[in-house]
C-alpha cells in the first residue's frame, strides 16, 4: 500500500483534531509532523499555536485547558526530552490533563542517523513522565489517536499517543 | 542601572489598576508579595509551584482561551530569560488581551538573590525586537503610579519591564493550598463573566 502524501496526511490529522473536538494544536514541527502544520493552520475549527520551544507548549495547552479550551500538544520525541520540567508541572503538580501527540523520530528507520538515541530514551521518559502512552505505527491507525484521547478524557488524565517517524 | 521601585508597591498599583474579571498571574517573589498584600481574587492564579520561564505561556493560553477577557501575567526577568522566545510567540500570536509584567530584580531573588546573567540586560529592547508593539518601561513609583493606567489600557500583546529593587533575605512563595481545588476554583471562576 502506498503511504499517503503529507498534505493528504496534514488534512486527516486537521479533519481527526477537529472531529476530536480539539480547539487549539500548540507545536514544534519535525519532518513528520510539520508537513501537517499547513494543513492544522487552513483548518476553520483549529488553531495552529506555533511555540519556539516545546517548553511553552504544556504551559500555553494549560493555560487553554484552564480557559475552558480543548489543546493538544504535538512535538517531537526530542521536544519531550526538553521540555520535561514544564510537563511535569502541568500535568502532575497542576494535574491538568493534556493529550498530546508525539513524533517518533528514527523508529521506522535510522539511515539518516544510524544508532539514533532517541530510540533508547523516548519510551523510559514517556513512562518516567506517567503519560498513558500509545504506540502507533502505521499511518492506517491514526484513528487510535482518537480512541486513546476519549478514553483519556473521560479518565481526566493525560495520555499521549507516540507515532512512529521515518527518516529524520 | 537605573532606579528601582520597591516591588510590594509596584504590585499594589497594579491591585489598584486591577479591573474586574481581569486574570494577575503571579509567580516566584511577585506570587510572595501579592499574597502578602491581602487576600486573593477568584481571578488570581497563583503559579506555585511553577516551572521557571513558564508564567508567561500560561497566560498566552488563558488569553487565547478567553480573548475577553484581560490577561497579566507577572514574570521575573531570571525566569524570562529562560523561556526568551515566549516573547516572540506571543508576538506572532498577537493576543490583544495579553499584558506581560517583567519585574527586572536583576537578580534570582527568591533561591538567595544570585545576579542572573548579564548586566542591566535591556527587557524593553527585547520585547520590542520580538515583535511586541506596546511595550513600556518603568523604574520610578511616582510614575509608575500614575502611569500604570494608561499603560494597562494599552492594546496588548502589551508587555511592562518593571525595573524592582531585590527584597532583601527574601525567601521562595509559599503554595496557598492544594493545586487541584485551586485549578478547578480558577476554571470555574473563568468561567464567569
Ligand atoms: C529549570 C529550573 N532551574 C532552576 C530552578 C531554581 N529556581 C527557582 S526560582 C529561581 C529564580 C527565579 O528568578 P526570577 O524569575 O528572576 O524571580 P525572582 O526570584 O527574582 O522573583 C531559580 C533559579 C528552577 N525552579 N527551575
Amino acid at each position: 500500500m502506498t503511504e499517503p502524501s503529507a498534505a493528504d496526511m496534514g488534512r486527516a490529522i486537521a479533519d481527526l483534531f477537529a472531529a476530536m473536538g480539539i480547539t487549539h494544536v500548540i507545536s514544534v514541527p519535525d519532518s513528520t509532523i510539520g508537513p501537517w502544520h499547513a494543513a492544522l493552520d487552513a483548518h476553520p475549527s483549529l488553531r495552529l499555536v506555533r511555540v519556539c520551544r516545546e517548553g511553552e507548549a504544556w504551559a500555553v495547552a494549560g493555560g487553554l485547558h484552564l480557559g475552558g479550551a480543548r489543546p493538544l500538544v504535538l512535538i517531537q520525541c526530542t521536544g519531550l526530552f526538553e521540555s520535561g520540567d514544564s510537563l511535569r508541572n502541568i500535568v502532575h503538580d497542576w494535574k491538568l490533563p493534556i493529550f498530546s501527540v508525539i513524533g517518533y523520530r528514527s523508529y521506522l528507520n535510522q539511515s539518516t542517523l544510524p544508532g539514533d538515541t532517541c530510540l533508547v530514551f523516548t519510551e523510559p521518559v514517556l513512562s518516567a513522565w506517567q503519560i498513558d502512552w500509545k504506540l502507533v505505527t502505521d499511518t492506517a491507525d491514526y484513528g487510535e489517536i482518537r480512541t486513546h484521547y476519549e478514553r483519556c478524557r473521560a479518565a481526566g488524565i493525560a495520555g499521549g499517543i507516540v507515532v512512529a517517524e521515518g527518516r529524520a | 542601572m537605573s532606579a528601582r521601585m520597591p516591588l510590594r508597591e509596584t504590585l499594589e498599583v497594579l491591585r489598584a489598576e486591577r479591573r474586574s474579571g481581569d486574570v494577575v498571574i503571579t509567580s516566584m517573589g511577585s506570587a510572595r508579595e501579592w499574597m502578602a498584600i491581602g487576600p486573593l481574587d477568584p481571578l488570581d492564579f497563583v503559579f506555585v509551584p511553577s516551572s521557571m520561564g513558564e508564567a508567561v505561556p500560561l497566560g498566552l493560553g488563558m488569553a487565547l482561551a478567553q480573548p475577553t477577557r484581560r490577561v497579566i501575567a507577572c514574570s521575573g526577568d531570571g525566569s524570562l530569560l529562560m523561556n526568551l522566545g515566549s516573547l516572540v510567540t506571543i508576538a506572532s500570536e498577537a493576543p490583544e488581551n495579553l499584558v506581560v509584567l517583567i519585574f527586572a530584580n536583576g537578580v534570582y531573588e527568591v533561591t538567595g538573590a544570585q545576579p542572573i546573567p548579564g548586566r542591566d540586560v535591556d527587557f524593553a529592547t527585547m520585547a520590542r525586537a520580538s515583535g511586541i508593539g506596546s511595550v513600556f518601561r518603568f523604574s520610578d513609583i511616582a510614575a509608575w503610579t500614575v502611569g500604570a493606567r494608561t499603560a494597562l489600557g494599552e492594546r496588548g500583546p502589551l508587555c511592562i519591564v518593571l525595573d524592582v529593587a531585590p527584597v532583601p533575605d527574601a525567601v521562595g512563595p509559599r503554595s496557598p493550598g492544594p493545586t487541584l481545588a485551586r485549578a478547578a476554583a480558577f476554571a470555574a471562576a473563568l468561567q464567569q463573566r
